[in-house]
């Protein structure tokens, strides 16, 4: 991993005469740049599927159900509100965490941590997921779909169905590439160049997932 | 240890062998251009019939027996959809952007060109379903080309049942596609330059292709959700974009939905869309006015930055096409005042192609024609579009055949002049081969006159207040028969105009196959594509060194160099001067 791509000052060079530069305008590794860009192109379809939410949620001419009874769970014969998606937020939390000493790992090129780090990071995605399968399998069963809501507004089961699944989708394909990846890592794809940046752009696209994720908690849960 | 760029890394080329890897399963940039325009050409083919079958229609009322309403709106539709996504973007993007930013930029390929291949393959998946839509009970939809709901996905509208589930599965699979090629070439623009290849001495075709890219990444989401929310909506029966309603005489399950929201997203995906098929169409051109011209394009730096700014301003005069659709009309007026901005760098772009022109060297070759009939059509359809622009004008031109002359004059045939010009222009570069001018010419000058006969009656049907999409007009009062006379030989121009393409297509193929050897540069151009080793390139394009560029593309009739054009990548101690010395040239 280059030391020059980490440290961002240090370096005379001003944005100015990378972009005025031939070559290149960003001194990263291509896929590292592909990445970000589809990370951007991926934050509009997000950003589309909020914007059609609070339209929907305005339009609508049934009362929007209050989200802290909805995705509330009964616990020790009380109802607790939010606490599934308290854990389950959490555990994307921490994702992230392990998925970040992946990435620390990878500058050493400490292939066995990175392995394990990147195989936890599935792992918490995976039960992410699992715990979604639960909460979807749980509201399914008091009789929220897609075209109905015997709480209220019909649009609330159709938006969280399509947007938390949408975003469900995103985690399952991360859990498949980190692992893809971790796989590569230790089998030693990676040493013939010694270019250990598919650790970091496999972050990348990680945090991202779980940054729309905290947008999608404040959005759906928390209004 | 840092980063290595990539011209300066060691060359791995693994030349393809197979016929299979090399002309099928191939990752070389240049063959999937191809493939891609083959494709693209070939679906709209497809276009261009059922724009005649319209025109039949409209032409001649009630003579064409197999042609009832709801094909004629399926006509309709599948032609707007196919020209704006499958072909235009297509063409410009995948086609000309592949074929020509590695080129014109000194990469040997696309950054990854496996993601490429697959990038055309995924095109031809979404083709492939749109096309089936013909075959599928109930046929093609007929909602429109923006697939307006409720009506797109309501019982009675032509092909509600399947054929708007295939629109939709077809068009969401594009984004896929295109999305793959388009991270690939803003990538490849921005991180794969040869050796001396700032931003600044881009050839403006690559300007217009980048941005045009960077363009359909963040618009497209916006198609893409919407698709999936009305699929939804059809397959699931949410209610994302479905009010309460009654329909032959049922009340729908559908409540609370809203209609408006659909044609926000839509816009807001389909305002930049007509800049992503401009872009590629001002870049392109910039570079064939400025070789035949044989000078430098007027105003590089603004050029640019006029393609920087119209792309920014795109993302914010969306609501302009809903003017009339019961958004609040306070909206109307902000987005009426981005909307005349844009014309400020859109016409500082024209006045620029104009004044290169002047007084220079003009070669009317075949290319050339197009180009130039593109700056007619363009600052046509331009102008018109000012009036639309406005929320007062609008209001009583809206949905009238005003409306369908400013498009097809500003975004059909415009780019399409600029396409022609660029594929007759690279034409010997992909293919070796000189195509046959004389039936070029014949193709300009029929399809030239053709669109204007086609179109400019179509601004007079539209002030009469001629509706558009109307299957036939029955009988009026406020239409005077001559209305009908006009609209019967529009549909001959139209027609005119359709079998003239025959030309071409034929001049294409038979040049491939029998056209006159030509040598890599017969246009005596400046740009980094006419001066590699071998014609048309070999694969990795440049053979073992990479070109090192010297200066921008537009060195053309400069003083004190005996020939009139210096390449990008003649080293200034080469090039042939008068006084024997060094010549540099315009190196930002």
């Amino acid at each position: 991993m280059s030391g020059e791509s980490l440290s961002l000052s240090g370096h005379a060079k001003t944005v100015v005469e990378d972009w005025s530069s031939d070559k290149q305008a960003f001194n990263v590794p291509w896929g590292k740049f592909m990445m970000w860009m589809f990370l951007v192109s991926d934050t509009f379809i997000f950003s589309c599927f909020l914007v059609g939410y609070m339209n929907v949620r305005r339009t609508t001419t049934d009362p929007w159900p209050y989200p802290s009874e909805v995705f509330a769970l009964e616990m020790f014969g009380t109802s607790v509100p939010l606490i599934l998606i308290a854990i389950m937020t959490f555990i994307l939390i921490t994702s992230s965490g392990t998925m970040a000493l992946a990435v620390r790992f990878a500058h050493f090129k400490d292939k066995k941590k990175i392995f394990l780090l990147m195989a936890v990071t599935a792992a918490l995605g995976a039960s992410f997921v699992g715990l979604q399968a639960f909460e979807w399998s749980k509201l399914i069963a008091e009789g929220v779909r897609p075209w109905t809501n015997p709480f209220g507004a019909p649009q609330f089961g159709s938006i969280f169905f399509m947007v938390t699944g949408f975003h469900g989708l995103h985690v399952s394909c991360g859990v498949i590439y980190l692992l893809v990846i971790a796989r590569k890592i230790l089998r030693g794809d990676y040493d013939k160049k010694g270019d250990y940046s598919i650790v970091e752009i496999t972050g990348l696209y990680w945090h991202f997932v779980d940054l729309v994720w905290v947008f999608i908690f404040a959005f759906f849960y928390l209004w | 240890m840092s980063y290595i760029p990539i011209a300066d890394q060691k060359d791995e080329m693994h030349d393809p062998h197979s016929f299979v890897a090399k002309y099928v399963w191939s990752m070389d940039h240049k063959v999937i251009a191809i493939q891609y325009g083959t494709i693209a050409v070939g679906v709209g083919l497809v276009a261009l019939v059922l724009s005649a079958l319209m025109r039949l229609q409209l032409g001649y009322p009630d003579t064409f027996a197999f042609i009832d309403p709801a094909e004629y709106y399926q006509y309709v539709t599948m032609h707007g959809m196919i020209m704006v996504v499958y072909l235009l973007t297509a063409l410009f993007l995948g086609g000309f952007g592949n074929y020509l930013i590695p080129l014109q930029i000194g990469a040997r390929d696309m950054v990854f060109p496996f993601l490429n291949m697959l990038s055309v393959w995924v095109y031809l998946l979404s083709v492939i379903i749109l096309m089936a839509s013909f075959f599928v009970s109930g046929g093609p939809t007929g909602a429109g080309w923006t697939l307006y709901p409720p009506q797109a996905i309501t019982e009675g509208t032509p092909g509600a049942d399947m054929g708007i589930v295939l629109m939709l599965a077809s068009l969401a699979v594009f984004i896929v596609a295109f999305t793959m090629g388009g991270l690939n070439y803003v990538t490849t623009v921005l991180q794969a330059r040869t050796h001396g290849m700032t931003l600044m001495r881009m050839p403006l075709s690559v300007w217009g292709i980048f941005v045009a890219t960077i363009l359909g990444l963040f618009a497209f989401p916006a198609l893409f959700v919407s698709a999936i929310m009305m699929a939804f909506d059809k397959l699931l029966g949410t209610s994302f974009f479905m009010p309460a309603m009654v329909s032959i005489g049922e009340t729908l399950e559908h409540t609370g939905g809203s209609p408006v929201l659909f044609q926000h997203l839509f816009w807001f995906f389909g305002h930049p869309e007509v800049y992503i098929v401009a872009l590629p169409a001002f870049g392109l051109v910039s570079d064939v006015l400025s070789c035949h011209a044989r000078k430098n394009i007027f105003g590089y730096r603004m050029m640019v930055w006029a393609i920087v700014a119209i792309g920014g301003l795109s993302f914010i005069v969306w609501a302009h096409h809903m003017y009339v659709s019961g958004m609040n009309p306070y909206f109307g007026f902000f987005f009426a005042f981005t909307t005349l901005i844009i014309a400020v760098p859109t016409a500082i772009k024209v006045y620029n192609w104009v004044l290169t022109l002047w007084e220079g060297n003009i070669r009317l070759t075949v290319p050339m024609l197009f180009a130039c009939g593109f700056i007619f059509t363009f600052l046509h359809g331009g102008l018109t579009g000012i009036f639309l622009g406005n929320v007062t004008v609008d209001l009583p031109l809206s949905d009238t055949y005003f409306v369908i002359a400013h498009f097809h004059m500003v975004m059909g045939v415009s780019p399409v002049m600029v396409l022609f010009a660029s594929i007759y222009h690279w034409f010997p570069k992909m293919s070796g081969k000189m195509f046959n001018v004389t039936l070029g010419k014949i193709h300009f000058w029929a399809t030239f006159f053709g669109t204007y006969a086609i179109y400019l009656p179509m601004h007079y049907l539209g002030f009469l207040g001629v509706p558009r999409r109307y299957y036939s007009m029955g009988t009026t009062e406020f239409l005077p028969e001559s209305a009908n006379t006009l609209n019967a030989n529009i549909t001959l121009a139209a027609i005119w105009v359709a079998l003239f393409q025959l030309v071409f297509i034929f001049n294409m193929i038979w040049s491939l196959w029998r056209g006159k050897k030509c040598d890599g540069n017969p246009w005596e151009a400046t740009s980094l594509e006419w001066q590699t080793p071998e014609n048309p390139p070999a694969h990795g394009n440049w053979g073992p060194e990479l070109p090192t560029v010297y200066r921008w593309a537009y060195e053309y009739s400069v003083p004190g160099v005996k020939a009139d054009f210096v390449p990008q990548n003649i080293a200034p101690e080469d090039v042939e001067t008068t006084d024997g010395k060094a010549y540099i040239g315009h190196e930002d």
